[in-house]
């Protein structure tokens, strides 16, 4: 399996996707440049975390539109397995793979901390790998991480199951002192309809080995590789 | 051709917290403007350019809005037009 890291200016956490992958030893792994439009024939495209274009009118607003971004949808539109970590997950809203926005933090810092995530669903692709006993812990590090959308949308998210992660303590409860940023009902991580895309704004790439604290995000690279 | 300067409001759509709002109104509550009821934030964008029309000009400005200035999910926009 091969996994292409998209590179936009601004891109901070496309080493530490780089180097998950290759310890982890699932698969071969290469940068893609945003300006090219060619995904080398990857088969897994991760959108890394950062501050695309300076994160300048809205996180994501601007690198949705590079050239890279085209070939981006359309892949995940035939089915292609796309991950957006943070900024990624910011630039796949923008782009409307994903439905809802980002709006700042509800207390307007930034928060770089650990947090404890529940895997709501555990039948995807991207999360069949993960325990259903524990919770899992990996750092956020974002300041536009409070995820909105209508009622409608939050209805259909529900009822199709597709709010993946949610914020909760280390016992697994899901309350306001667990949420970073006041994301709408604890919402940490979404996938689209047709299950190939998904977005998260937790780092499971800087949670792969127990030197970082946390080898839980392995779980989440892990999955993916099976197939 | 005519030279046209287009104002572009951006705001919140209403019923979407707006954290930096609320806390400048904390803020000038704390220094005692008791009388105030709501803050919100926005974004105000002017664009320079030419256009056969102001008809013409505002078709292609709210376009540009709808693309990438404003997010339809959490914003609106308002466009006014000058010579």
């Amino acid at each position: 399996m091969k996994f292409g890291i998209v590179v936009f200016p601004g891109s901070n956490c496309d080493f530490d996707a780089y180097r998950a992958i290759k310890d982890l030893k699932i698969g071969d792994v290469q940068y893609l440049w945003h300006g090219e439009s060619s995904l080398g024939g990857c088969d897994v495209i991760i959108l890394p975390g950062g501050f695309s274009y300076g994160d300048y009118l809205r996180s994501g607003a601007i690198a949705r539109f590079s050239p890279i971004m085209k070939s981006v949808l359309g892949f995940a539109r035939k089915g292609g397995t796309v991950i957006g970590v943070c900024n990624g997950f910011q630039i796949l809203l923008e782009a409307g793979l994903l439905p809802g926005a980002m709006r700042k933090n509800l207390g307007l810092r930034f928060v770089c901390k650990d947090i404890y995530l529940k895997v709501e669903n555990r039948d995807l692709k991207f999360t069949r790998r993960c325990p259903g006993d524990t919770y899992l812990k990996m750092p956020v590090a974002h300041s536009e991480g409070n995820y909105f959308a209508d009622q409608a949308t939050i209805e259909e998210l529900t009822e199709t199951n597709r709010i993946v992660f949610r914020y909760c303590d280390q016992q697994g409860n899901i309350n306001e002192q667990a949420n970073p940023n006041g994301s709408l009902h604890n919402i940490a991580g979404i996938v689209n309809r047709e299950g190939n895309v998904l977005g998260l704004m937790p780092h499971p790439e800087r949670a792969c080995e127990m030197i970082l604290g946390s080898s839980d995000g392995r779980y989440l690279f892990e999955s993916v590789a099976e197939g | 051709m005519t030279k046209y300067r287009a104002k572009i409001e951006v705001k919140f759509k209403p019923g979407v917290l707006d954290p930096q709002g609320e806390t400048i109104k904390n803020a000038l509550v704390n220094l005692n403007y008791r009388q105030i009821e709501a803050i919100s934030t926005g974004k105000l964008f002017w664009i320079d350019l030419e256009a056969k029309s102001a008809k013409e000009a505002r078709e292609s400005v709210r376009e540009m809005a709808d693309k990438l200035l404003a997010n339809p999910v959490i914003e609106n926009f308002e466009v006014e037009i000058n010579k």
